[in-house]
């Protein structure tokens, strides 16, 4: 066999094992108690739901997966203007240092209710501003910690060797900045698609994921809410996998 | 060597002073009066307790920091344009190599920044991995490097662009005393192949002595020249190991030592006698 392929079964297969003997366990103890779907919904009846409601599964976890990463660009593009600018001007960096770090503490989704009377109990664009500032928090605080990484030796060696201010910026700090702006760039990502499904709990449209999954606990069909909350799994993994592949692009280390 | 009269020297400072204001306190002088020439090809040491001030000399030539009065020269010409004309390659106490390029890709840097073509800067690198003794390390990333293999990337990348003036700031100064020695016989061997001035800053007497061909002793408080020593070892091709327990090299180490002390009654603080 090949060895690579060989390395990821080693890696993949173990896992894989634990979660299907778990599954077949819940479908065992389900079957052999006897117990009721709303204490613990069959393997065997969430699969059929599955099965059943794939494409509104699909359209539902669409609506959401967009608004999280809507939000995500958004909080992202602001998250490292900011950064950019606070760390320039220390003024800047003064006056939003408590803010974020105010922002930091408060659980966003509370707004989620405001926010809809405000934007109207059709409009996405609440959800979107939420997962926004969720995301904007990480990425902003990462972003500025790597702008900050450039010692005063390499800044000396740059100005000893005569670069232009573009050139530091493209070869130094930005490179500096990276790797820590990937790290709050995935810790943006899961918080966004967190923030955009759970303020869907609070009202507003129903074609989203946390309205279904409510929608179908709320009528007794729990096979049906785990269906959708499955859903959400896949959503948060694509998310975490996206922008993981995307800072493998980016930071060319060799290990 | 060049003709002095015809050349313009590499270093040529001219009444320098460097006052560095205090917020709310009494401004601190960290250079006052100096004067210091050095020949293209020469091979001068700067060396003094700490706080002397031979960093921030070295500063003010590389026009890393400005001259509070005075003139600096770089082959005749002001620091400033000197630098901004690559007259000169720098390395510091740390290698400070960037960590997410790997060692080609650092030692390629100063002819990047400056436009040359891509095969034109491989082919330099791999004619400078070879005078390093690093060929098989150009693919490697620098903290995969010991300390000793960093600090000779450092050096690789200084001398990049063939400078015909190497400044260096206690290059030596964070390494052990094995691989110290071998580095410095090593520079003696790189310097003799390029015949690049050198201007070195250290606060180790048998450093200076085994690489320099003057020495220059400084004392603080404020920071000036005390003393200049001729030392007469030999050019740098013909120093090697052995110098170190020859005798000559002995009788240079004692009179820089008594150079150094003799500027202050006290012992002096941060100078190193090994």
């Amino acid at each position: 066999m090949n060895p690579g392929v060989e390395a990821v079964l080693k890696r993949v297969l173990p896992p894989l094992a634990l979660l299907v003997f778990g599954i077949a366990l819940v479908q065992l103890l389900v079957t052999a108690l006897s117990i009721p779907p709303f204490v613990l919904a069959s393997p065997a009846a969430i699969w059929a739901e599955i099965v059943a409601y794939l494409p509104a599964i699909a359209s539902a976890t669409l609506v959401t997966g967009m608004n999280a990463l809507w939000g995500l660009l958004l909080g992202s593009v602001i998250g490292i203007a900011l950064a950019v600018l606070a760390s320039r001007t220390r003024v800047i960096d003064g006056m939003l240092a408590p803010i974020v770090a105010a922002i930091a503490v408060v659980p966003i989704v509370a707004l989620a209710p405001v926010l809809y009377t405000m934007f109207g109990s059709t409009s996405e664009t609440a959800r979107i501003l939420i997962a926004g500032i969720a995301a904007f928090v990480p990425v902003f605080l990462n972003t500025l910690r790597g702008l900050r990484q450039v010692r005063s030796v390499q800044r000396d060696l740059f100005r000893a060797l005569a670069a232009t201010p573009g050139q530091v910026i493209r070869t130094l700090t930005i490179p500096a900045a990276l790797p820590h702006f990937f790290t709050g760039l995935r810790v943006a990502s899961s918080l966004a698609v967190i923030s955009a499904l759970v303020a869907e709990y609070f009202g507003g449209p129903r074609q989203g994921l946390g309205a279904a999954i409510t929608t179908a606990a709320a009528n007794s069909a729990y096979a049906r809410a785990w269906a959708f909350v499955l859903g959400a799994i896949v959503l948060g993994l694509a998310f975490f996998l996206i922008t993981s592949l995307i800072e493998r692009a980016f930071t060319r280390f060799a290990r | 060597m060049p003709d002095a009269a015809t050349t313009p020297a590499a270093v040529r400072v001219t009444g320098v002073d460097r006052v560095f204001p205090v917020k709310g306190g009494t401004p601190v002088t960290a250079l006052t009066g100096v004067d210091l020439t050095v020949a293209p090809g020469e091979f001068v040491s700067l060396i003094g307790p700490s706080g002397c001030g031979k960093s921030t000399l070295l500063r003010l030539i590389a026009d890393l920091d400005e001259a509070t009065s005075g003139s600096i020269e770089v082959f005749g010409t002001p620091a400033r344009t000197a630098r901004a004309r690559r007259a000169y390659g720098i390395a510091f106490q740390q290698a400070a190599l960037l960590p997410w390029r790997t060692v080609s890709a650092n030692i390629e840097l100063p002819l990047q920044l400056h436009g040359i073509d891509r095969r034109a800067r491989a082919d330099r690198v791999a004619e400078l991995l070879d005078l390093i003794g690093l060929r098989d390390f150009g693919g490697h990333f620098p903290d995969q490097l010991s300390g000793g293999m960093q600090q000779r990337v450092a050096i690789a990348r200084s001398l990049a662009e063939e400078p015909g003036l190497l400044l260096m700031d206690e290059p030596f100064g964070a390494l052990d005393e094995m691989t110290r020695e071998r580095m410095q016989t090593e520079l003696l061997r790189i310097r003799a192949r390029t015949g690049a001035a050198v201007l070195f800053v250290t606060h180790s007497i048998p450093e200076a002595v085994y690489l320099s061909d003057r020495v220059v002793v400084m004392s603080p408080r404020p920071g000036r020249i005390t003393a200049q020593l001729e030392v007469r070892l030999g050019a740098a091709a013909e120093r090697s190991e052995d110098l170190r327990e020859d005798a000559s090299f002995f009788t240079d180490v004692t009179a820089v030592r008594e150079a150094l002390h003799g500027q202050d009654s006290g012992p002096s603080r941060g100078v190193d006698v090994r």
